[in-house]
């Protein structure tokens, strides 16, 4: 019964699902391979099954009625019907009583999925700045960043402090976070977690000018011990990540870095200084 | 500079095409060419045809309600065809652009969604509704005209130059690449120097504005003009509906116009509402465009549920179920439209808090909706049921319908709308309501009225050979995007990346090329039934025994509508006239009737509207002074005008309705199982 | 008569006799309610934009407080008021009087306050500008306060192209219907462009000194 609501789903499903074995990056939060999008997909789900309780009575009654009522049909013809109590009872109870449930779900799912709630104590935490086009991810802790590629611990949370140094983005990661926008002079906070070691295509989602389509980066999520591994081949890179190596990543798309080994103190600050009133400087942390 | 400011020869899009001889500059070249071919043919067969002046005096200056309508209309349907042929384009590219670049430069595609999506909301689809409300509703109230037929005229006036500002775009300079929301910074001066957000601009703007007088006009009209009984609660359910888009464009137009022009002090002149930095708050254009936005979809869509309710009605031979249901829903759409607006970007950081009471008040339209649903299949219940196209198109609007509404309520919810938020999903949502929802609406609407417009029916068979095209169109064109958006296709995308997403692209542009030529069969259908009107004539009016007082007219109905202004006592007045015989009965008296003289004041007005907004765009400035001055002076000149009215004599009024009405008296009435045959000439046998 | 009486449109000096032009006025009046309606949702945007930008957007540019200077304000809100007044005098002598000299004065004084005000309000910008570099290239927060009151200003210069009109109206075709609806709808005009420049001064430039 609840088949043809899913419809797309499944459609979407049975298409997508070998192609995605295949290549096993491209996808969306129905692939969830972490916690976020493992809640995004339950309550996806649930939506879609407390909705048929009005959706499939329609399919099921809409050609009942057209056959039996067509003209020449056995339905009776009764011109002036057009009321009754009960009915409009019905109509107005079942899909009030429904978005109460879904209402509730809404509300409880949409506080404890929280972008800007940590996945756990201690998460790790990853500065990343966007422009057109490209990301530069900054792992502060380590003082090393990286550009167009995000590594993160698997299992380990991991909070994103993301801004723009261009105009409007939105940095999504679908098989691990959904997304939030990255917007010059604000700082905004993206909160997400691998399951597992993996490969996870990430991408500016809001429209930005030519180069937007292919303005991706690929997340790998590594065991800790790898993880490590590459923080250090990260520390051996050349070059330092401050406001003029950053101007020169944006300038040069031709030789771009794949990172530094250095950062600048308080870089994410700079960036976002370019465009926050100096009054307002300690309203952004 | 030149006298034409920036303009220069290189701008043409033809030049572009010497200096870069590429596909990507073909395309450009052709539907540039395309469209001088297609203004040139049009003045060619006007002169050939002498059809110059008849334009001018039936036309242009009218102020007729049901002409205005109709070229309303008319336009809408132009520009359908542009903006059918961009998507079909877009398709085509994604196919081709799998992994590579394809054949469309990314800034070309960049341009095609903006203007496929601008031209679909601006000028296909308000053009459309207000061209249907316009013809319709004065006659469902039983009104001669507007309040304001000249003002009627103006907004036309105003929307046409808008669209004709986006047609020039097409050969003289390039187009936004913002998409139709235009967010800045990136429609601003900074990131997108150059003419094409101004073409966007002023486009928008023209068309703004014409919508809040459209508004305004229909507002008042219902109030005022509703002839002797008809109670609010005895208004066809189609004029409800036209009451409160007309009430939400009244509302929601003024923030468009706002936003739009304040990004154009931006971009002109400096100033920082949008810019990033120096004070700038971007997320401020997110709340003006969408606290307009969101009304905007209510704006397209309350009309075409007033033609579903009278179509789901009518071909069912049965009163409406539930009519005060369906008007307090009506109205409960209208009003929680205004708080929701914040569901367009829940993905912009704000507290969790805020996006849950967005979500919910989101998410309680939904009960209305789900009533209307229920009401319309109600309708049917008991009813005998006729498969004209518009019911045909009705069927599927419900069916397809309801999972646009289930993945509407799947997008409230911010958790799935992080997953689901500027990916194909949402364009398949959109679309998935846009397209059964409202643009069948208006066809069925012109299927249904066009007997009554022009007293002949569209061909019945490509009618419905068409309908099929565009059912299994969209079906194909929008139901494999919901997959591609799951697997993380998004938006606005010049070039997909390699791997799954083939197929159902491929697909998806079948679906296109499907709904295109369903448009075809729609053009060729109206081309063959003037060819054959006779065969199709209904001149007594009532082709589809129809329940309200349009369909008590003869058809097409005199230019005063009514020779008498009728009295209701009655919902549905018209069926309950043939059920009593009285349908067509005379007046017992006739007398002088003023309509509004003819006017030039709303063509000269466009043509100043456009010529300030072009001078803009391309920074003329005397041309903009020239407008500007020209505008000012028609409209105080048009105030010293003492004559605006015109008296039709009651002798003519007389000769007119009892020619009519004497022929219609006696003709035979037609059986429901004739009505899409020739013996249908607009005389019905009530069903009993 | 007093049938007719009691349809009549308040404060409208119709031929008794004139059914037909009090039902038209009716309508006339009422699409000019709701055209001011979408004026003022206009306003209202811009106050919304005004509230969030002139504390978020002054972006190092001078704040409210160090460019308001209330008592050149407190001068165009008195005159703008007298014109208020005054213009509410034009419509009394519309409404009972014949001649037609009263109201032709009434007005040119309603005209001549207004032209002060514009002055007044012209010569502030014209400070600010001067003494504290406060162009609306500045900051957000002048952007919209240019705006804002720019719109305003607007307004009531359109307004006054319309006082103009009327005048020559007046002299050339008397008081017939058309002209007096025209008047009446001025006026509501007038009396709106003085509510929402109170809201101006209230909330734009009485807060902005208080802060
Ligand atoms: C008739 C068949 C139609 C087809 C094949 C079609 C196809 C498309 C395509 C391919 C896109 C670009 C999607 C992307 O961003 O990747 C698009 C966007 C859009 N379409 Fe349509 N469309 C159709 C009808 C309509 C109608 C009837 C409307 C509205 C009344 C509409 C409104 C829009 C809007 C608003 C956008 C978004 C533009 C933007 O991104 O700014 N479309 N459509
Ligand atoms: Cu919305």
């Amino acid at each position: 019964m609840r088949l043809i609501p899913c419809l797309p789903v499944l459609l979407a499903a049975s298409l997508a699902g070998p192609a995605v074995a295949e290549t096993g990056t491209q996808a969306g939060f129905l692939w969830a391979a972490g916690p976020i999008a493992e809640a995004q997909r339950a309550h996806f789900l649930s939506i879609i099954g407390w909705m048929s309780v009005v959706i499939v009575p329609l399919f099921v009654a809409l050609p009942v009625v057209l056959w039996r009522y067509r003209a020449g049909g056995p339905g009776a013809f009764r011109p002036d019907w057009g009321n009754s109590p009960l009915g409009e009872a019905v109509l107005w109870g079942v899909p009030a009583l429904l978005v109460a449930v879904l209402g509730w779900n809404l509300w409880t799912e949409t506080l404890r999925m929280d972008p800007y709630a940590p996945l756990g104590p201690d998460p790790l935490v990853i500065d990343v700045v966007t422009w057109n086009w490209g990301f530069v991810f900054v792992h502060g802790a380590a003082g090393v960043a990286e550009v167009d590629r995000l590594t993160i611990p698997a299992g380990r949370p991991v909070t994103l402090r993301m801004t723009s140094d261009s105009v409007m983005q939105s940095v999504f990661i679908p098989r691990l976070a959904g997304q939030l926008y990255a917007m010059p002079g604000m700082v905004t906070e993206l909160n997400l977690a691998a399951d597992g070691p993996g490969t996870f295509t990430g991408r500016n989602s809001q429209y930005n000018g030519p180069g937007f389509a292919t303005q991706s980066f690929d997340v790998i999520a590594l065991p800790a011990g790898e993880y490590d591994a590459r923080i250090a081949q990260l520390a051996a890179m050349e070059g330092t990540l401050d406001a003029a190596g950053f101007d020169a990543l944006k300038g040069d798309d031709a030789a771009r870095p794949q990172g530094f080994g250095a950062v600048s103190d308080g870089f994410l600050a700079e960036i976002v200084g370019r465009y926050a009133d100096p009054r307002m400087a300690g309203m952004v942390h | 500079m030149t006298p034409f400011g920036l303009l220069d020869w290189s701008d043409l899009v033809f030049a572009g095409f010497l200096r870069d001889p590429s596909v990507n500059e073909a395309v450009a070249s052709a539907a540039g060419a395309f469209a001088v071919l297609g203004a040139v043919a049009a003045l060619v067969v006007l002169t050939v045809k002498g059809w110059w002046r008849p334009l001018w005096s039936g036309w242009l200056t009218s102020l007729d309600h049901k002409r205005i309508g109709i070229m309303y209309v008319v336009l809408g349907l132009v520009m359908f065809a542009r903006a059918i042929a961009e998507a079909s384009v877009m398709r085509a590219q994604q196919m081709a652009a799998l992994g590579e670049p394809g054949f469309l430069s990314a800034e070309h595609f960049g341009q095609l969604f903006t203007t496929h999506g601008t031209i679909m909301i601006f000028f296909v689809a308000m053009p459309l509704l207000t061209g249907i409300i316009n013809f319709v509703m004065p006659l469902q109230i039983g009104a001669r005209d507007v309040t304001f037929p000249l003002v009627n005229a103006v907004s036309l006036a105003l929307t046409a130059a808008g669209a004709a500002l986006l047609m020039v775009s097409l050969v003289v300079g390039r187009f936004s690449t913002g998409g139709w929301s235009g967010y800045p910074p990136f429609t601003g001066a900074a990131f997108s120097p150059g003419e094409g957000v101004d073409y966007w601009i002023w486009a928008v703007t023209l068309s703004s504005l014409g919508s809040t007088l459209t508004g305004m006009n229909f507002a008042v009209t219902i109030y005022k003009e509703r002839c002797p009984g008809m109670h609010l609660f005895r208004m066809p359910l189609f004029t409800w509906t036209a009451l409160c888009t007309s009430i939400l464009m009244i509302f929601a137009m003024a923030p468009l116009t706002v936003a739009t022009l304040m990004l154009a002090l931006d971009r002109y002149a400096g100033f920082h509402f949008f810019t990033a930095g120096s004070g700038g708050d971007m997320m401020n254009y997110a709340n003006l465009f969408w606290l307009f936005g969101h009304p905007e979809v209510y704006i397209l869509i309350l009309p075409a549920f007033g033609v579903w309710s009278e179509v789901f009605s009518t071909f069912s031979g049965k009163t409406l179920y539930g009519y005060t249901s369906l008007v307090i829903a009506t109205m409960c759409i209208a009003v929680l439209s205004f708080t929701v607006w914040l569901h367009h970007f829940f993905t912009m950081g704000q507290a969790a808090s805020i996006n849950a009471v967005f979500g919910v008040a989101t998410m309680l339209i939904g009960v209305p909706t789900g009533v209307k649903v229920y009401d319309w299949l109600l309708t049917m219940v008991r009813g005998r049921i006729r498969f004209r196209v518009p019911l045909i198109l009705g069927c599927y609007f419900l069916a397809t319908f309801v999972i646009g509404g289930l993945t509407g309520v799947l997008l409230a919810n911010p958790t799935v709308d992080y997953g689901t938020h500027n990916s194909l999903f949402l364009v398949a949502h959109f679309h998935n309501m846009l397209i059964p929802g409202l643009l069948f609406g208006m066809f069925a609407a012109i299927h249904f009225w066009f007997p009554k417009a022009f007293g002949f029916r569209l061909h019945e068979g490509l009618g419905v050979l068409s309908a099929f095209l565009w059912m299994g169109g969209f079906l194909c064109a929008f139901m494999p995007l919901y997959a591609l958006g799951l697997m993380g296709g998004m938006r606005r995308m010049a070039q997909l990346p390699e791997g799954p997403f083939g197929p159902l692209l491929a697909v998806a542009l079948l679906g296109a090329l499907m709904i295109a030529a369903g448009f075809a069969v729609f053009v060729l259908q109206l081309w063959w039934s003037v060819r054959h009107r006779d065969r199709l004539a209904v001149p007594h009016g009532d082709p589809w025994d129809g329940r309200t007082l349009e369909w008590a007219l003869p058809a097409p109905p005199p230019e005063w509508n009514f020779a008498v202004l009728p009295e209701v006592d009655r919902r549905d007045p018209f069926d309950a006239a043939k059920l009593a015989g009285i349908a067509y009965a005379l007046p017992d008296r006739y007398e002088d009737i003023e309509m509004p003289a003819n006017s030039a004041v709303a063509p000269a007005l466009g043509a100043a509207a456009f010529a300030v907004a072009f001078g803009l765009v391309w920074h003329i400035w005397w041309l903009v002074a020239f407008g500007l001055a020209a505008a000012l002076a028609a409209i105080v000149a048009r105030s010293f005008v003492t004559e605006t009215t015109r008296t039709i004599p009651a002798a003519h009024v007389r000769q007119v309705t009892e020619g009519w009405r004497s022929i219609a008296r006696v003709a035979t009435p037609c059986p429901r199982r004739a009505e899409a045959t020739g013996a249908n000439r607009g005389r019905a046998r009530p069903q009993q | 008569m007093s049938d007719v009486t009691a349809t009549r449109h308040p404060g409208l000096n119709l031929n008794h006799t004139d059914r037909e032009t009090h039902d038209r006025a009716e309508s006339v009046m009422f699409g000019f309610w709701v055209f001011m309606m979408s004026d003022l949702v206009l306003f209202a945007v811009l106050f919304a934009t005004y509230a969030a930008q002139s504390v978020h957007g002054i972006a190092g540019g001078p704040a409210p407080a160090e460019i308001f200077e209330l008592k050149s304000t407190l001068w165009q809100t008195l005159v703008l008021l007298t014109s208020s007044f005054t213009m509410g005098l034009a419509a009394l002598a519309l409404k009972y009087r014949d001649d037609r000299r009263r109201l032709v004065l009434w007005l040119l004084v309603t005209a001549a306050l207004g032209g002060t005000f514009l002055y007044l309000e012209g010569a502030d910008w014209l400070r600010m500008a001067r003494d504290h570099g406060a162009v609306p290239q500045v900051s957000g927060f002048l952007s919209i306060f240019y705006a804002l009151t720019g719109t305003h200003f607007l307004h009531v210069s359109a307004a006054m192209v319309w006082i103009g009109v009327m005048l020559v109206q007046i002299g050339r075709f008397g008081l017939k219907p058309e002209v007096k609806l025209r008047v009446m709808r001025l006026a509501i005009l007038w009396h709106l462009l003085d509510v929402v420049w109170i809201g101006i001064f209230t909330f734009v430039f009485l807060f902005g000194v208080v802060q």
